[in-house]
């Protein structure tokens, strides 16, 4: 299942692209932020374990961390998102991801929601 | 917590809703902050704001009452004028900002949510017998109507037409039969006005006011306090509780225009000590570089000595700028200069640029 997303339930996800993971923030996340204006990503090649905060998105209303779903090195930040933050409100599955990362524990995968399992836990907020 | 008349309206349209001086009020529309922003600077916005407080002073002395508890000029006021004021403290800081409305037979005082009940508690304790204070609030409503298309929305449903009335004058009009009283004022920096009217008639004007747009090919969107927010500072305007408060004087946030030397009034002997000592802070404009500055972060030189705090910050969607408002050390920097604001522990760069962000459609 190469193309299956699965969530934090801080309101991360991460998904398998060839050898690394992407990692964005979700749907309901960004619905919630609100209008995305900043976003502050990490250096590449930096290491972060799993729920470490990886960089802040900042909303007109407040600055939130984000956290690592997966314990790993940054690969790659996404680039367009510095010029247009709000493509993180408009497609934070796809074009607003915010890294990739090479994971360190890649059996970390196992432990994290499916996308039911996350709407659920959602759903109770 | 008290709820709009327009409550229903906002949650059926989808917005986000939080408290706000004890009102349940829409924070934004789904269509978001910076486009709701962008929309009152192109075409009209609609903004419920009947959480603002609507003071009535009339009887023999109330103009010469009004004039000892204000700072402007009053005593010169005409029918339809309308001025912006402060209220000071006796130690001259600022116990609110307001708008003084001189109508037939009255003032309007028209005050901010957060502070109406201490307000009109100042205003009762110094109140001599031949004036009356009434608290309209209850039954009066408030929307404001902004945006370069406005006037043009209004003329074309009003008995008598709003363009009329020349900027800080107002006058009765009935807006698609809802009686009126229209103030040529705002807090958006663009044209438009400000509608007081019956409670009852508020959701029929509301809708009214977007149906009616729509038919006349004019957008006319419902905004709420987030872009009211970003759309005030952007253009200068202060927001009680930021740029002026309890803590600050008028001589320190750059409003002497707003003080009527030449006249007495509550704060004034405490100003006059104030200009004789001098301004040791003073109220700045950054733009920063590196994260959006916000309320209490603090302002460094570039040795990272102090200069003061950001009282007010964000992203300026027309300006496309993060800019601060800040509180430093008079003695500290001029336009130009560069200095740092603080952003989750690392020195962000700003500049010290002009007020306002984005110069008011009136005053161009």
């Amino acid at each position: 299942m190469g193309t299956e997303t699965r969530y934090r339930s801080s309101h991360e996800w991460a998904r398998k692209d060839g050898a690394a993971f992407v990692v964005g923030i979700s749907e309901h996340a960004q619905e919630s932020l609100g209008d995305i204006v900043f976003v502050e990503l990490p250096e590449t090649g930096k290491e972060l374990k799993q729920g470490e905060a990886f960089g802040v998105v900042e909303s007109v209303k407040a600055a939130s961390d984000v956290y690592m779903p997966l314990s790993g090195k940054v690969l790659e930040v996404n680039g367009d998102i510095e010029a247009d933050p709000a493509l993180v409100n408009r497609e934070p599955l796809a074009g607003g991801w915010l890294i990739k990362i090479e994971a360190s524990k890649p059996a970390e995968w196992d432990g994290l929601l499916s996308k039911e399992a996350y709407d659920t836990e959602v759903s109770k907020e | 917590m008290k709820e709009t008349r327009l409550h229903e309206w906002h949650v059926r349209a989808g917005a986000k809703m939080a408290p706000f001086a004890g009102y349940d009020m829409p924070i934004s529309y789904p269509m978001g902050s910076v486009e709701e922003h962008l929309c009152t600077r192109r075409s009209v916005g609609l903004f419920d704001i009947d959480h603002m407080g609507q003071i009535e002073v009339k009887g023999a002395g109330a103009a010469d009452f009004v004039s000892k508890m204000v700072t402007v000029r009053v005593l010169d006021m005409k029918d339809g004028d309308a001025r912006y004021s402060l209220f000071l403290t006796e130690q001259g800081t600022v116990l609110d900002d307001l708008f003084v409305y001189k109508i037939p037979g009255s003032f309007w005082l028209v005050v901010n949510a957060s502070n109406r009940e201490k307000d009109l508690n100042w205003l009762n304790e110094h109140k001599p017998s031949n004036v009356e204070i009434t608290d309209k609030s209850p039954e009066t409503y408030m929307i404001a109507v902004q945006g370069p298309k406005a006037i043009e929305l209004l003329d074309s449903l009003s008995d008598k037409p709003v363009s009329a009335l020349a900027r800080f004058t107002s006058g009765n009009a009935n807006i698609l039969g809802v009686p009126c009283l229209v103030g040529r004022t705002g807090y958006t920096g663009e044209d438009g006005v400000e509608l007081f009217f019956p409670d009852k008639d508020a959701e029929r004007l509301w809708t009214g006011l977007i149906n009616e747009g729509e038919k006349l090919g004019i957008e006319v969107k419902a905004i709420g306090l987030g872009a009211r927010d970003s759309l005030r500072f952007e253009a200068g305007m202060p927001l009680y509780g930021h740029e002026l408060s309890e803590e600050l004087s008028p001589l320190e946030v750059g409003f002497k225009w707003a003080m009527d030397m030449d006249k007495d009034f509550v704060g004034k002997a405490a100003v006059l000590r104030f200009a004789d000592i001098g301004a040791k802070r003073k109220l700045v404009g950054l733009s920063v570089q590196g994260g959006v500055p916000r309320e209490g972060y603090e302002v460094q030189d570039a040795s990272g000595r102090k200069l003061g705090v950001v009282v007010a910050g964000m992203f300026c969607p027309t300006a496309k700028l993060f800019a601060a408002n800040a509180i430093i050390d008079s003695a500290a920097g001029k336009t130009g200069d560069s200095l740092k604001v603080i952003i989750r522990g690392r020195p962000a760069s700003a500049t010290i640029i002009k007020r306002p962000f984005y110069v008011p459609a009136y005053k161009r």
